[in-house]
């Protein structure tokens, strides 16, 4: 265990463990828009920066990506960190001024859009955390996704933005993307996501349509368990 | 041109000389662009294939480095450097020339396949600013005429072979 100084609470955490844990299992609260518990880190969104002191140094730091260290003195909210974060904010919204989660977020923290930047039209709510893109190489293991080119014209999409053939139409790329970015629509037994259409499997239970049908195939391949006994719904089982 | 083997058997060549894997990207798509002159859709499957990477690492890759071209590209790749020491030097006035000349813009190919235009951010050449690259020929203190020049001159040279 190492002891840390954070907003002057004494507070214990396992070696190993990031700062943003130990802050939240303060009761402190961080705002974070790329920190998911399902894929690893990044530190894509810059929202969670902190200000640590060691000895003379005060320095600024994301804690989702910071180990915490003994003896380590935290200020979550000094006036240093909360001009970082409200610049990062205010970029955010700049590239994404259709986003609702970053419009909320922005009046929580009191930031405005800044007549400074121009804002982007044809970014959608993307920020490029690249969230989705692990949680479908990590999680799912098809890596159907990416982030290409680069700079200015980075985008997420599939290679060619083709339909994909090894997207299985799970939809964890929407369940994770903290600004929804990601268009999924279900209708009936159809499901749409990333231009491709899937077929979706009604439960031979209730009848409700629950997962695509190339999904349940690929956890079937996977597992072995028998298709048969994968066509009954979560609820159902 | 005749292709005695297919793109994707060639692949897997460059793919095996290189030993698979992802470490080996980008040598094997610097290979394919050699072979090729560009990144064909057909030879980035074969290879991710071969490599055993997820098609969007590679096409993540293709699309991130500018040296890497998914279109296909001229006989002669003009690339013009509009660095910091070329671009005071009158970088802008070279693309301008060949601009004019070829009749095509950066990123573009003229018509008959010949010439490619590409411009650059830093070549590595700055005493010899404006430098333009014309495949593996570096040419230094490039003037206006000077541009007419190594134009007519590659012309010259493709009309004799």
């Amino acid at each position: 265990m190492v002891n840390m100084m954070i907003d002057g609470k004494k507070v214990s955490a396992p070696k190993g463990a990031m700062l943003l844990e130990s802050i939240r299992g303060a009761g402190i609260s961080v705002p974070t828009l790329c920190a998911h518990e399902a894929i690893s880190r990044s530190g894509a969104c810059r929202l969670c920066v902190v200000e640590i002191r060691k000895g003379n140094r005060t320095r600024i730091v994301t804690s989702c990506l910071y180990g915490v260290e003994e003896g380590l003195i935290v200020d979550t909210k000094s006036e240093r960190v909360l001009n970082v974060r409200r610049l990062v904010m205010e970029l955010l919204l700049s590239r994404c001024p259709e986003s609702d989660v970053l419009q909320k977020m922005a009046r929580d923290m009191g930031v405005e859009p800044q007549p400074r930047y121009a804002a982007d039209q044809d970014k959608g709510k993307c920020i490029l955390c690249r969230s989705c893109v692990r949680v479908c190489e990590e999680v799912v293991g098809v890596s159907a996704i990416g982030l290409f080119s680069r700079g200015s014209c980075k985008e997420v999409g599939t290679p060619y933005n083709e339909k994909s053939e090894v997207c299985i139409g799970c939809g964890a790329c929407a369940y994770v993307c903290p600004t929804g970015h990601i268009e999924m629509t279900s209708t009936g037994d159809k499901r749409r996501i990333w231009g491709r259409s899937f077929k979706m499997q009604a439960c031979s239970k209730c009848g409700k349509f629950f997962a695509p049908v190339d999904q349940l195939k690929f956890i079937s391949k996977k597992t072995g368990a028998s298709m048969e006994e994968l066509s009954v719904c979560t609820e159902c089982r | 041109m005749t292709k005695p083997i297919g793109v994707a058997a060639k692949t897997r060549q460059i793919v095996k000389k290189h030993g698979g894997g992802k470490s080996a990207m980008i040598a094997v798509l610097q290979d394919i662009q050699e072979t090729f002159n560009y990144l064909p859709k057909e030879a980035l499957k074969a290879a991710a294939r071969a490599m055993n990477v997820p098609m969007s690492r590679v096409y993540e890759a293709a699309t991130f480095y500018t040296a890497f071209s998914l279109k296909p590209r001229g006989k002669h790749v003009v690339k013009i450097c509009k660095g910091t020491a070329c671009h005071v030097r009158g970088a802008a006035i070279l693309q301008d020339r060949f601009e004019t000349t070829l009749g095509i813009k950066p990123g573009g190919t003229t018509k008959d396949g010949k010439f490619s235009l590409e411009t650059v951010n830093c070549v590595g050449a700055c005493a010899l600013g404006p430098v333009v690259v014309i495949n593996a020929d570096y040419h230094g203190q490039v003037t206006i005429s000077k541009v007419d020049k190594i134009i007519k001159k590659i012309n010259e040279e493709g009309a004799k072979s």
